[in-house]
């Protein structure tokens, strides 16, 4: 919303300088994001009238206009379609600056001399239109400063109004705020319902057949004499950036921009039967709004039409091209009506049209308020279109709306703002606004506040509350802190543990990643999953990724690319975040998981202390048991094994007290170069909560034994598929209390047969020295246990 | 096997003596006497060829186990005592391998943790949620009834289950709010971090992932003050003493009254920069007090209780702390950025 300061002092008498003024907008909540003065930096522009408008030798799309400016004439190039002989133009001619600090030149376009620019209402920093020249109507003196006839002296508050303040959206609303806020008058005169000029009875009718989506529909018959509107009114709509048209609709946007009403004038000589139907659209029933583009309707859309039932506008929203008013119209009906916001704000939604009538019926504009509108619109009207104006408009409106009243404790104000106001500063401070109080003797500390229809949002005791609070100022109020006694602040173990395994994850050498968590469906399929066996999003923007990430993988892959792309193809990279699995049973939302992934790529960089080498399936490994120490699990294994997206031999599961919680190993060839990122590629991706719900060691402290140790070395010649991890594990229980560790020392393949494996045990006992027989008894049993249960061979 | 058998290799009085050496020099005395040239092994064993055959093997043995165990004593000692000599050959230290050594956490993470540390410190739980939420968690319960033209301002990014529209990626953390009342009972400290998603591209400007953390307190007696004075104080934690927060009006259907929180600028201390369009402030999120209707939709009695919530962007906190920008650089995961921090 553009409100004008010279508009808001015409109701409101505020002497505040601009600056304070637009501070007070902000502690109001009617956020100011711009101050404008559009007439600061322009100077030299003056009035001028285009004489001759001829086309351009060179240039098709172009013109030669011949300018007067009363102290003489010369020549422009124009661009702009809309200029013809007779136009009254803001002429800048070459010498003259425009906003932007934009000096003109003489200078040759196409090989002809243009002698400066006419302007459209952009380039005087008049709002966005800049579709044609502006046409500033007659009445100014040529050669006249623009800036005095188009008020750019004016300075321009920009607002960005919240959805539930429709009466914001005028100036009227604006300048009540400000006058409530610097303590002035507000001077808002009724609209006297005129009927000046007035020649016939109303022979128009009004039919409402949906009387929920339109309470209320006002109609005025009005003959008109189309033209221009008068500077000082084209002056405003460019200000509030709009743009004129014709007296007749320049009437209806100012009266909307006034009072926040919008109204629609319809050619009443194009409306068959001379009456108005509202009602629902009926399915695919098509209308043409005055943009010319055809609009398919359904039956939540609500239409105005014609006596014969032929819609004429979507109501509140936009009017059809069929009943637009044009410079041969002479009579109109004049509609003010009341639409109500939910079902404005459905169609505007859906077809995807939104005007500044849609904007203010969808916020709910003044069901009262719909005839001091259209009554100011007459008044208007007889004052710029000459206007006849029958007597009194049908008004159908069966059930009026009556103002909210609302109890209000002031021990509640005080309670929610933490102040301690009288009950006479709160009544005092909610009249300006138009809130009326009433006595009520069953309230021990409270009264009744009347909300004015204006003010749809107030409903409610908090609502009333809050507009205490904006009285007071919402940063006036004492700042202070709870009392946070009774529950101490603090995290979970389950959040510290988290934060410890990130902790690892960043200690072991990896960078977290944040990744973009939807993906394209070839990004599921290539690391093994089915993507349509996956979550999606149903009006995703970038459609060709409407996956909800079933895996980190993707992501960290793609992250992989873009660093490979920057020639930073050694990385390891970590993910903690959720995945999206279909939903379970019947739950409605996805069975949505916290994962952990790690991706590392490349060469581990040692060079010259140590020899580089590729990064292989150890440094995910070496992770996997970096968290198990960390989180003390009692039991973490990987079991070999393939797993989707992972190569099929080069990859395990990993198992907490026994159950698979993810994979860790080699990416599968191919999947990284599909993205551009080379081999090798090592990986694990667990679930989170899987992990740290496993079983933790025992913290029972156990004597450390003083006696020493024995040491012993086995080494077994393994089948295939016997892991090295499940032997240990075999010799781990079979060793019992006596063996303090156990660790692999040496792999080889002899001359390609089975592969053997040597591991070193460490035996002690916690009450003794061992005896060479005790040692020997228990060596005996671990061979014993991993030739039975391993199949394997002992090698001496 | 021992060396009794031979007086003269008195093992127990040797290993003593090595015992009680101190220094080096003292250490290589003792090496001298029993193991040089001239020492009692070697003098012992110049003895053996004159015994009977019986007698050699076993002076020859006791003289092996006598230098072995003095050896072992002697070279345990000296590497305790330190050598007589030091290798000189220099070792660069400044010579380092390139290879990656500690990783880094993400800084919205780093941010994360930062804030939930503050807010822990002043009395606060911290609460999560799925990012997958129904109209009714993200909306409804949160006083947006459908049509409501505030749900406009959301560019809702909607999931193919249940009915159309019925389910979504929740546009703030505010549906944790409801979840955490639905499941606590007052007072309530709590704050909510989490990854929120609009139907945007990821371009320069804009992202469709972002993070939010929201805070909630519901507690007999709560008040617009208490609001203001916990963002007062969240945000002099984050930012510094001299960083002032204002207040303003503003909407939200979950709250009433609700405000937008602004700090002074932290570029240009308040006096006016390019960052904040020469207002010295920045906006940074927006809050209020608990909408009644929200509480009577999780069934908690707001003339019981009152309460307030707040919230804000994750990524808005390092942006202005260290100037990073634009917002895709959080999610580009270009190592570049991920391990300056
Ligand atoms: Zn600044």
């Amino acid at each position: 919303m553009r409100a004008p300061l010279s508009w808001i002092r015409e109701f409101a008498p505020i002497e505040a300088e601009p600056s304070a003024i637009a501070e007070a907008l902000d502690r109001l909540g009617l956020e100011v994001e711009a101050i404008e003065t559009p007439g600061r930096e322009i100077v030299g522009v003056r009035v001028a009238r285009a004489l001759e408008v001829r086309k351009h030798p060179n240039a098709d799309k172009l013109s030669l206009v011949e300018v007067d400016y009363g102290d003489g004439t010369t020549t422009v190039v124009c661009g702009a379609p809309n200029v013809v002989a007779g136009m009254v133009v803001a002429f800048a001619p070459s010498g003259a600056t425009l906003p932007g600090g934009f000096t003109l030149e003489k200078r040759k376009i196409r090989g002809e001399t243009s002698d400066g620019m006419l302007c459209s209402a952009r380039e005087l920093g008049l709002g966005d239109d800049h579709e044609g020249i502006m046409s500033l109507g007659e009445g100014s003196a040529l050669g006249t400063d623009v800036r005095d006839v188009l008020g750019l002296h004016d300075v321009v508050f920009d607002l960005s109004i919240t959805p539930n303040r429709p009466d914001a959206m005028s100036v009227i609303g604006i300048a009540r705020e400000l006058a409530a806020h610097f303590d002035v008058v507000l001077n808002i005169s009724e609209p006297e319902n005129t009927t000046a000029g007035s020649r016939t009875a109303d022979d128009i009718s009004v039919e409402i057949e949906a009387i929920d989506a339109c309470p209320r529909f006002t109609a005025r018959r009005i003959a008109v004499t189309m033209g221009a509107s008068p500077v000082w009114m084209q002056q405003r709509l460019a200000l509030a950036g709009m743009r004129s048209i014709s007296n007749v609709v320049d009437v209806t946007n100012y009266v909307m921009l006034e009072r926040g009403h919008p109204l629609h004038a319809f050619d009443l000589s194009r409306l068959p039967g001379r009456g108005i139907i509202v009602r629902l659209a009926r399915e695919k029933e098509t209308l043409t709004t005055l943009d010319g583009v055809p609009r398919i309707l359904t039956p939540v859309d609500l239409l105005v039409c014609d006596a014969q039932g032929d819609g004429q506008a979507i109501a509140g929203i936009m009017g059809g091209s069929q009943a637009e008013v044009q410079t041969s119209t002479t009579e109109v009906l004049l509609e003010a009506a009341y639409f109500t916001p939910m079902g404005i704000s459905k169609t505007s939604k859906r077809l995807g049209l939104r005007s500044e009538a849609s904007a203010r019926f969808e916020r709910g504009v003044d069901p009262n308020g719909v005839l001091a509108a259209s009554t100011r619109a007459a008044q208007l009207l007889i004052e710029v279109a000459a206007a006849q104006v029958a007597p009194e408009p049908i008004d159908v409106y069966p059930e009026p709306v009556q103002r909210e009243k609302i109890s209000v404790r002031t021990a509640r104000v005080n309670a929610i703002l933490g102040l301690d106001l009288s009950a006479e500063w709160i009544k005092d401070s909610l009249t300006p606004l138009g809130i009326a109080i009433e006595v009520d003797a069953t309230l021990d500390d409270g009264f009744i506040a009347v909300a004015p229809t204006y003010r749809p949002d107030l409903e409610r005791e908090i609502d009333i509350i809050e507009e205490v609070g904006r009285r007071v100022g919402l940063d006036e109020i004492p700042r202070t802190l709870p009392h946070t006694t009774e529950q101490g602040g603090g995290l979970t173990v389950r959040q510290r543990e988290r934060r410890l395994v990130t902790d690892v994850l960043v200690g072991m050498g990896c960078s977290e990643a944040m990744t973009v968590p939807l993906i394209a469906p070839d990004d599921v399929a290539a690391i093994g999953l089915d993507p349509d066996c996956t979550v999606r999003a149903s009006n995703a923007l970038r459609s060709e990724e409407p996956v909800l990430r079933p895996s980190l993988i993707p992501g960290l892959l793609r992250a992989a690319a873009y660093n490979a792309g920057l020639s930073r193809a050694d990385l390891a990279l970590f993910e903690v975040g959720h995945v999206f699995l279909p939903p379970v049973g019947d739950e409605l939302l996805p069975d949505e998981r916290d994962r952990l992934a790690v991706l590392i790529a490349g060469t581990v960089r040692r060079a010259p202390v140590e020899l580089d080498r590729p990064v292989d399936v150890h440094d995910v490994t070496e992770i996997i048991d970096a968290l198990s120490v960390a989180l003390e699990l009692a039991d973490l294994r990987l079991e070999a094994g393939p797993a989707p997206g992972f190569h099929p031999t080069r990859s395990a599961a990993v198992l907490v007290d026994g159950e698979s919680i993810g994979h860790v190993g080699e990416i599968a060839p191919g999947v990284g170069e599909r993205v551009g990122v080379g081999r090798p590629l090592v990986a694990l991706e667990v679930d989170l909560d899987a992990l740290l719900d496993g079983i933790r060691r025992q913290r029972t402290f156990v004597p450390l034994s003083r006696f020493p140790t024995s040491s012993v070395d086995l080494a077994f010649v393994l089948g295939d598929g016997v892991s090295a991890g499940a032997v240990q594990a075999t010799l781990t229980a079979t060793g019992g209390e006596l063996l303090e560790h156990v660790y692999p020392f040496d792999e080889f393949r002899p001359g390609g047969r089975s592969r053997s494996v040597a591991f070193a045990l460490c035996f002690r006992a916690a009450d003794r020295t061992l005896t060479d027989s005790e040692v020997a008894e228990v060596r005996q049993e671990c061979i014993d246990a991993v030739v039975r249960v391993h199949g394997a061979e002992f090698r001496t | 096997m021992d060396t009794d058998a031979v007086p003269d290799l008195n093992l127990t009085a040797a290993l003593e003596a090595v015992s009680a050496a101190r220094s080096p020099e003292q250490l290589a005395e003792l090496r001298r006497e029993y193991l040089g040239k001239r020492g009692v092994a070697a003098r012992v064993k110049e003895t053996i060829k004159s015994l009977s055959p019986e007698d050699r093997p076993i002076v020859g043995q006791a003289v092996s186990l006598f230098t072995a165990k003095i050896t072992e004593a002697l070279d345990a000692a000296d590497a305790v005592a330190g050598p007589e000599t030091i290798d000189e050959s220099p070792i660069d230290l400044t010579l380092r391998g390139h290879g990656r050594k500690r990783g880094h956490m993400h800084l919205v993470t780093q941010c994360r943790r930062d804030l939930e540390d503050v807010f822990v410190s002043l009395g606060y739980q911290v609460a999560e949620g799925p990012e997958v939420e129904s109209d009714w968690y993200n909306f409804e319960a949160l006083n947006f009834p459908p049509g409501h033209p505030a749900r406009a301002m959301q560019d809702t990014l909607y999931v193919d289950l249940g009915e159309p529209e019925q389910v979504l990626l929740r546009t703030h953390t505010s549906p944790v709010q409801v979840r955490v009342m639905e499941s606590q009972t007052p007072p309530i400290y709590c704050v909510m971090p989490g990854r929120t998603y609009r139907n945007e591209t990821l371009d320069a400007r804009h992202s469709p992932v972002f993070h939010q953390i929201e805070g909630l307190a519901v507690d007999r007696g709560l008040t617009f003050g208490d609001l203001a004075g916990t963002i007062e104080a969240f945000t002099s934690a984050y930012f510094g003493q001299k960083v002032k927060s204002r207040l303003l009006p503003s909407y939200f259907p979950f709250t009433e009254p609700s405000a937008e929180f602004a700090l002074s600028c932290v570029f240009c201390d308040g006096s006016g920069c390019r960052v904040c369009s020469n207002t010295g402030w920045i906006e940074l999120g927006g809050c209020g007090m608990v909408d009644p209707n929200v509480f009577r939709s999780v069934g908690i009695d707001p003339e019981e209780f009152s309460g307030f919530a707040f919230g804000f962007g994750l990524e808005r906190m390092p942006m202005l702390r260290y100037g990073v920008e634009p917002i895709k650089t959080f999610f580009d995961n270009d190592v570049r950025f991920l391990t300056r921090y």
